[in-house]
């Protein structure tokens, strides 16, 4: 099969996904409303979308914009199904494509990012299920104080391993936007809990960072 | 009808949607091994990746866990297990419990025993964190378009894009780590913790590229994880 039509296919089975599972999302809620006959006013699920949606869809299209092109095709369309992206799926495939010497954009990169993603994907459910059935179980194991320390600090382990491949790989492009985020941070430490609306800007600073040692020819 | 949010209906529903992730994620998974095979992709490198994400996937996995079981106080079990397991996350579905809960005026320290308060959550907790699904089959062909026209124009240029933007999350997440250094010796563990990790792949660097070994490359990032965490769990309660 050519490229391009495997592509296409992508797109097309992604798709069909990618609305059943907007259908499915959307019968949850319903399904709860008919079976207890418990639909709730528009007001209150109104006030309560108003608290979240209107950080949230931003963040949902930043994440499209930023996350689609670094994950390929068929991960995409997947990613954007079955959630966690920057703790989870996005550093999966960027790691997968890493350690077998393929780039974003390419067919082997859409097949290894594709293959890490789904692998991701699969694993997450069967522990979030098997956690959940054993709950009663692992709750003591999961609240440990010992272990809460391993938890809190998932993102920092994640992302300093993570870190140090890119950074040294591309240390002129990292400079700048890890300083503008440090000095950020530290003025402003409660924008830790907005770290997704700040994905783009770090981006964006890169990317005007890149382009401008790219025309000096420094990278 | 009295309402239990950990009720037979509510499993059986949670099972359906789990089912259709499975699904999706398998029939993604066959189609790309297939085809990195018909392509002549070394079927052992395939396999690697399956098992080296797998792996990688353990740690962030039980975090997630945690999720369900912090939701699950106010929620019961299987509506956490549901939004945990699709697109949603626990910095998207607390607020959207809370904010609800506000408005409605329900504490989100007991369980919930209204129907209608647990339906109007769901409801927010799904609205709230469609879009981003609903704009991939919408947006993808453009941005890939507008991706393909850079590279067509200056491939070296389309490359180091990609690498800017991975690496603006990279500068977000990273420079999130030193948000509290100003409490004191404490706000430093996550700096401490990303520095020990950033160390342990310097080290599995240098085994895999001078000691040749090879094994390491696929399971690294793991381990360093794991090592890192392991040593937040051992610094945290000398240095607090």
């Amino acid at each position: 099969m050519d490229s391009r039509i495997y592509e296409e296919k992508t797109h097309h089975y992604g798709k069909i996904w990618t609305w059943t599972a907007v259908l499915v999302f959307v019968l949850v809620p319903v399904s709860v409303c008919i079976f207890y006959n418990a639909w709730p006013p528009f007001m209150s699920v109104f006030k309560g979308l108003l608290g979240v949606a209107p950080i949230f869809w931003t963040v949902g299209f930043i994440e499209v914009i930023t996350f689609t092109p670094m994950l390929g095709t068929g991960s995409s369309y997947l990613a954007f199904v079955t959630g966690n992206l920057t703790n989870l799926k996005v550093p999966c495939a960027i790691n997968a494509m890493e350690i077998n010497d393929v780039k974003s954009g390419t067919e082997e990169g859409e097949i290894v990012s594709t293959i890490a993603v789904a692998t991701s994907s699969i694993v997450t459910t069967l522990i979030i299920t098997a956690g959940t059935l054993l709950l009663g179980t692992l709750t003591p194991f999961l609240n440990s104080p010992v272990l809460k320390p391993a938890f809190d600090n998932i993102l920092p382990a994640l992302f300093g391993a993570l870190g140090v491949v890119y950074i040294s790989k591309n240390l002129k492009l990292a400079v700048t936007p890890m300083l503008f985020m440090i000095i950020l941070f530290v003025s402003v430490p409660s924008l830790a809990g907005s770290v997704g609306i700040l994905v783009p800007v770090g981006a964006v600073i890169s990317i005007l960072m890149a382009r401008l040692l790219y025309k000096k020819n420094m990278i | 009808m009295d309402f239990n949010p950990n009720s037979s209906f509510l499993y059986l529903v949670a099972v359906a949607v789990i089912l259709f992730i499975l699904a999706q994620s398998v029939f993604f998974l066959i189609r790309a091994y297939r085809r990195g095979k018909e392509i002549g992709m070394d079927v052992k490198k395939l396999r690697t990746t399956i098992t080296s994400s797998a792996i990688f996937t353990v740690a962030p996995a039980v975090s997630i866990l945690l999720g369900v079981l912090t939701l699950s106080k106010f929620l019961g079990l299987p509506l956490p297990w549901i939004r945990l397991s699709v697109i949603g996350a626990i910095t998207y579905e607390l607020p959207a419990a809370t904010s609800t809960a506000s408005a409605l005026g329900i504490p989100i320290s007991e369980t919930i025993t209204d129907p209608t308060v647990y339906s109007a959550i769901t409801w927010v907790m799904t609205l709230g964190i469609l879009p981003s699904t609903i704009l991939v089959p919408i947006l993808l062909k453009r941005i890939q378009g507008g991706l393909i026209s850079i590279k067509n124009k200056d491939s070296k240029w389309g490359e180091l894009l990609i690498s800017a933007m991975f690496m603006g999350m990279i500068s977000a997440f990273m420079g999130m780590v030193f948000a509290n250094i100003r409490n004191g010796l404490p706000g430093w563990i996550p700096i401490f913790v990303m520095f020990f990790s950033a160390a342990l792949m310097a080290v599995c660097g240098l085994l895999i590229k001078v000691l040749k070994v090879k094994w390491l490359q696929d399971y690294a990032l793991p381990i360093c994880m794991l090592g890192a965490m392991a040593f937040a769990v051992i610094i945290t309660p000398v240095i607090s």
